[in-house]
């Protein structure tokens, strides 16, 4: 990992490991770097390390091995307050005995920041997040959305060029965490901050990052940009994890061309592409996202191998239908549609044929 | 423990948080948009059965009401028997002073004439009352009450008392004899009774059986000799009234007391119209009308002089008339160091003030042993709240322990500690720290009594401050870290603030328990470390001055509900948390 490219990041895990008793690694030979201004999401099923390695960054927790350095420094030696990492809290931490503003003006207060300026910074950082008037209402006056706006303005007052972010909208509801993760991303473009965001909320992970880490079983399994994870998942966890996503298990029988024909279990054939399969005779899962899959034939290259699907269920979603289908013996094969004009409403009961393009279609590995 | 514990109830609620949110909506919000408000009001709402709805919620409350009174009832009743009614009953005690008023109704009459700021003696009728009056108290054996009653007031009042009530009695023979002298039937009751009694009572009290187990027939007296003989008849009526209560006896044959003898002479000597007597024994009555002129008498004064020459002094008379009231506030007065006089309250002299003092020491020793429980058992819950659960609970039997040993033991073992010879002084003369000859006094001092007690109220303080501890989430710590606060500021602006509700229950606990402790001073204290409690003890069980113990019971009380008063002020109720 020691090349270029890591000496320009900004923060870097090299080789980390960490274990909580001595007997399972929650953290295992974790590699990561991102240069400034990124905003890098974490994601991953819980109990996958994302916040331990967060703890790690921001000094609440020691790596049992390996180093984390910010900036090219080495911080593995620096107590958590002196690294100027700005963090927001998955409860907002926010300190229930003092005012909004109060709250605020602590980080600057320990850095021995004159009156004047505290209140001038105070004042903007309270503008930024939209919350002027709230100085000084007390942290347990305030609704969710206002708390976590200013847990976000106290992880920003002090200018920490990196913050990082444990899961902050995982308290509030659908409509507000939408307006917020908007506002949140607006804010750090707006600064050029650096963010290392948690969650394991997917969408979320989608729209406000430009890359994301899929944690899981302590490892990282993609990073990628959202469009790379979403169409390229580089294994079946990701695929999976990432969006909706249709899985048939088989067998490799050829690989041609760089198109892999599987055979799946029940002997039907298919083709794919091959990413996590080299030879013939490997058991494979395929992975095809449910927006890919096409049931008018004439779209489909000549010669392309098809399957037969029951319809089980007509699902109208409103913008989309989602029809859901009995697919080589199993029947909980899912295909989305958009509501057009001509779009076809498949009826329950119908027997069709499905295909795809094979570059959509991704042979990864059987686990 | 039982005498030092107070039963406290801490009521805390969050209604702060509530009333506040209210007020959240005001300004606008970019969230506004996601609040539905509804606002209409149309009239009152109806309930299902048309009855307004406000009706028929109270109707249901009021069931549920009642049904959890019933079930606080047994609490309730123990509390207001154990702890209320005592209560009122001390407060009631500490301004209570009928004793004077019961003991000498007639004295206490006659001084209200008397102004006992000239320093004249009072009138020869005062005198004669207090004859009266003690003489009966006497006879009833109350006199001596009411004499240690007075002596916390006076001193030397209590052995007045005991001395005059045989005194009396010799004042009132000189009389009695000489009309004994001059007729032997003034030696018996039933000549009394034919002379002073209805024929009807004496019908009555002669055929009067004592084992029949009623009173004996209440006097009646005979028609005109009220008139006749007025002071004769008062006492005679007092002395039946005795004979036939307090003795269970029959008046009519029982032989007078003295004082009807000492009347007797005085209706006759005052102008008595015996001559127009015309009822039984009319022949011996003028016989002692014509005698009585010639005997040999001297004045009340002269005779309670002879007693006891404090009698003729204005003291004794001064401190009954200030102490004649149903009411008092002498005793209050006494426990602030000061007495009432005739020109009302004054301080008493410096060298007899001890509760001033003693109510000092008490709130500064409290204090002192408030925050040594607060630097002792501030680290320990930090420690016991950071642990985890299993270790947590397993420390925190250690910090229990003391409760399951019994409290003498605990003080005793103290004792063991800290005296001159024991197990400190004899490690510091051990390892040379301190001289065989100077040992250290650390027992039967003040700071005996702060040690001990600190030790004995540690969990009271340790035990709200770490249930207090444990709602404070680990992460503030970081976020302030995170923020770039050094590990002390970091406590200091963001944990410790979180943790003063429970300082403030725990010291309201601590200081309550300790300004009432009585045991531990009373062991360890010696004489400089006692506290106002032993000195309540001291009058309750040694002096047996219940007014005084009761007021000054009554002044810990307020100053406690005072304190109180003022830390929710300063500090605010709803800010004590106990877990
Ligand atoms: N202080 C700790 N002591 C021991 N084990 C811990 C500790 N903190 C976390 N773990 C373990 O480490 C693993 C990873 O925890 P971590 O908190 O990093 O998960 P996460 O990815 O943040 O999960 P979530 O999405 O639920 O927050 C979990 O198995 C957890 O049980
Ligand atoms: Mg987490």
């Amino acid at each position: 990992m020691v090349d270029t490219a890591s000496r320009e990041a900004f923060v870097e895990f090299e080789r980390v490991q960490k274990s909580y008793d001595g007997e399972t690694l929650v953290v295992k030979d974790l590699n990561l770097a991102l240069p400034k201004g990124e905003f890098l999401t974490m994601l991953g099923p819980s109990g996958s390390g994302k916040t331990t390695c967060l703890m790690m960054l921001a000094g609440f927790e020691t790596a049992t091995h390996g180093d984390i350095r910010l900036d090219g420094v080495a911080i593995n030696n620096i107590p958590p307050h002196k690294r100027g990492i700005g963090m927001v809290f998955q409860n907002y931490a926010l300190f229930p005995h003092m005012t909004v503003a109060e709250n605020l003006s602590f980080p600057l207060e320990v850095r021995k920041i004159g009156k004047s300026d505290r209140e001038k910074k105070v004042k903007r950082a309270l503008e930024m997040v939209q919350m002027g008037d709230f100085g000084g209402r007390r942290p347990a006056q305030l609704s969710g959305g206002q708390q976590q706006r200013i847990a976000l303005a106290r992880a920003l007052v002090f200018e920490a060029e990196l913050v990082l972010m444990d899961e902050p909208l995982g308290a509030l509801d659908k409509q507000l965490r939408e307006h917020m993760q908007f506002e949140i991303k607006r804010i750090a473009d707006n600064l050029g901050i650096t963010v290392v965001y948690v969650t394991h909320d997917q969408t979320e992970a989608l729209t406000m990052s430009d890359r994301v880490a899929v944690f899981n079983d302590g490892k990282i399994q993609q990073l990628a940009p959202p469009d790379t994870l979403y169409e390229a998942p580089e294994n079946s966890f990701v695929a999976q994890f990432i969006g909706e996503n249709n899985t048939l298990e088989g067998k490799v029988r050829e690989i041609t061309n760089g198109v892999a024909l599987v055979e799946l279990d029940n002997g039907d054939l298919i083709d794919a592409k091959p990413i996590n399969v080299s030879k013939p005779g490997e058991r494979t899962r395929v992975s095809i996202r449910p927006e890919r899959v096409e049931f008018n034939l004439d779209r489909l290259e000549e010669g392309s191998h098809t399957l037969k699907a029951e319809v089980q269920e007509f699902i109208y979603m409103g913008d989309i239908f989602r029809t859901r289908l009995k697919v080589a013996g199993k029947d909980d094969f899912i295909i989305k549609t958009r509501n057009a004009p001509d779009q076809v409403r498949l009826k329950p009961g119908e027997v069709v044929e499905i295909g795809w393009q094979a570059e959509d279609c991704r042979a990864l590995d059987a686990n | 423990m039982s005498a030092s514990f107070t039963p406290f109830v801490l009521t805390f609620d969050n209604k702060n948080n509530g009333d506040d949110m209210s007020n959240a909506s005001e300004a606008p919000t970019p969230d506004d948009g996601l609040n539905l408000t509804d606002n209409e009001n149309t009239g009152p709402v109806l309930a299902a059965d048309g009855t307004p709805l406000k009706r028929s919620l109270g109707r249901a409350l009021r069931r549920q009401k009642l049904r959890a009174l019933m079930l606080i009832a047994p609490l309730l009743i123990f509390v207001l028997l154990t702890f209320i009614a005592p209560i009122a009953d001390m407060l009631f005690r500490s301004v209570e002073n009928q004793i004077v008023s019961e003991t000498l109704p007639r004295t206490v009459v006659a001084l209200d004439d008397w102004d006992s700021t000239t320093g004249e003696l009072p009138s020869e009728a005062v005198y004669e009352a207090a004859y009266y009056d003690i003489f009966i108290a006497a006879e009833r054996k109350l006199h001596t009450r009411l004499g240690s009653r007075l002596n916390y007031e006076l001193t030397g009042a209590s052995s007045l008392f005991r001395k005059s009530g045989r005194g009396l009695d010799d004042l009132g023979e000189v009389y009695q004899d000489q009309f004994e002298d001059l007729n032997e039937a003034w030696e018996d009751g039933e000549t009394w009774a034919l002379l002073m009694g209805s024929g009807d009572w004496q019908d009555k009290a002669y055929a009067w059986e004592k084992s029949s187990g009623d009173l004996a027939p209440k006097l009646e007296l005979r028609e005109g000799i009220e008139e006749l003989l007025p002071k004769t008849a008062a006492a005679y009526s007092s002395f039946a009234n005795f004979v036939r209560v307090d003795d269970g006896d029959n008046p009519a044959t029982e032989d007078p007391w003295s004082p009807v003898y000492t009347a007797f002479w005085q209706d006759l000597t005052g102008g008595a119209t015996v001559a127009s007597y015309s009822g039984p024994e009319a022949e011996l009555l003028m016989e002692a009308a014509n005698a009585a002129g010639g005997f040999e008498s001297t004045t009340f004064s002269e005779g309670f002089a002879g007693i006891d020459k404090d009698w003729a002094s204005t003291p004794i008379w001064q401190t009954i008339k200030t102490y004649s009231p149903k009411y008092t506030s002498g005793y209050f007065l006494n426990s602030v160091d000061m007495q009432k006089t005739p020109d009302g309250p004054e301080l008493r002299d410096a060298n007899e003030r001890i509760y001033g003092i003693l109510f000092k020491r008490t709130m500064f020793m409290s204090m002192v042993i408030t925050i040594s429980c607060i630097m002792l058992g501030y680290p320990v819950a930090w420690i016991l709240a950071n642990l985890p659960a299993r270790t947590a609970n397993l420390l925190m039997i250690l910090v229990l322990l003391p409760f399951w040993t019994s409290l003498l033991v605990r003080t005793s073992a103290w004792k063991v500690m800290l005296q001159q010879q024991g197990v400190i002084n004899d490690v510091l003369v051990w390892l040379g720290l301190v001289g065989d000859g100077d040992r250290l006094v650390m027992i039967n001092n003040q700071f005996g009594t702060i040690v001990a007690m600190t030790h004995i109220l540690l969990p009271f303080m340790i035990l709200p401050l770490y249930s207090v501890m444990q709602t404070i989430p680990p992460t503030y710590l970081r976020a302030a870290k995170s923020l770039g606060a050094t590990n002390w500021t970091a406590f200091w602006r963001v944990y410790f603030p979180q943790s003063v509700p429970g300082i403030g229950a725990g010291s309201i606990l601590v200081f309550i328990l300790s300004i009432g402790y009585y045991i531990t001073p009373e062991i360890v204290g010696g004489t400089t470390g006692t506290f106002i409690s032993n000195r309540i003890a001291y009058h309750i069980s040694s002096s047996l001055n219940w007014g005084l113990a009761a007021a000054l019971g009554t002044i810990l009380l307020a100053v406690v509900m005072i304190l109180y008063w003022a830390y929710d002020k300063i500090v605010g109720i709803d800010n004590v948390k106990l877990g």
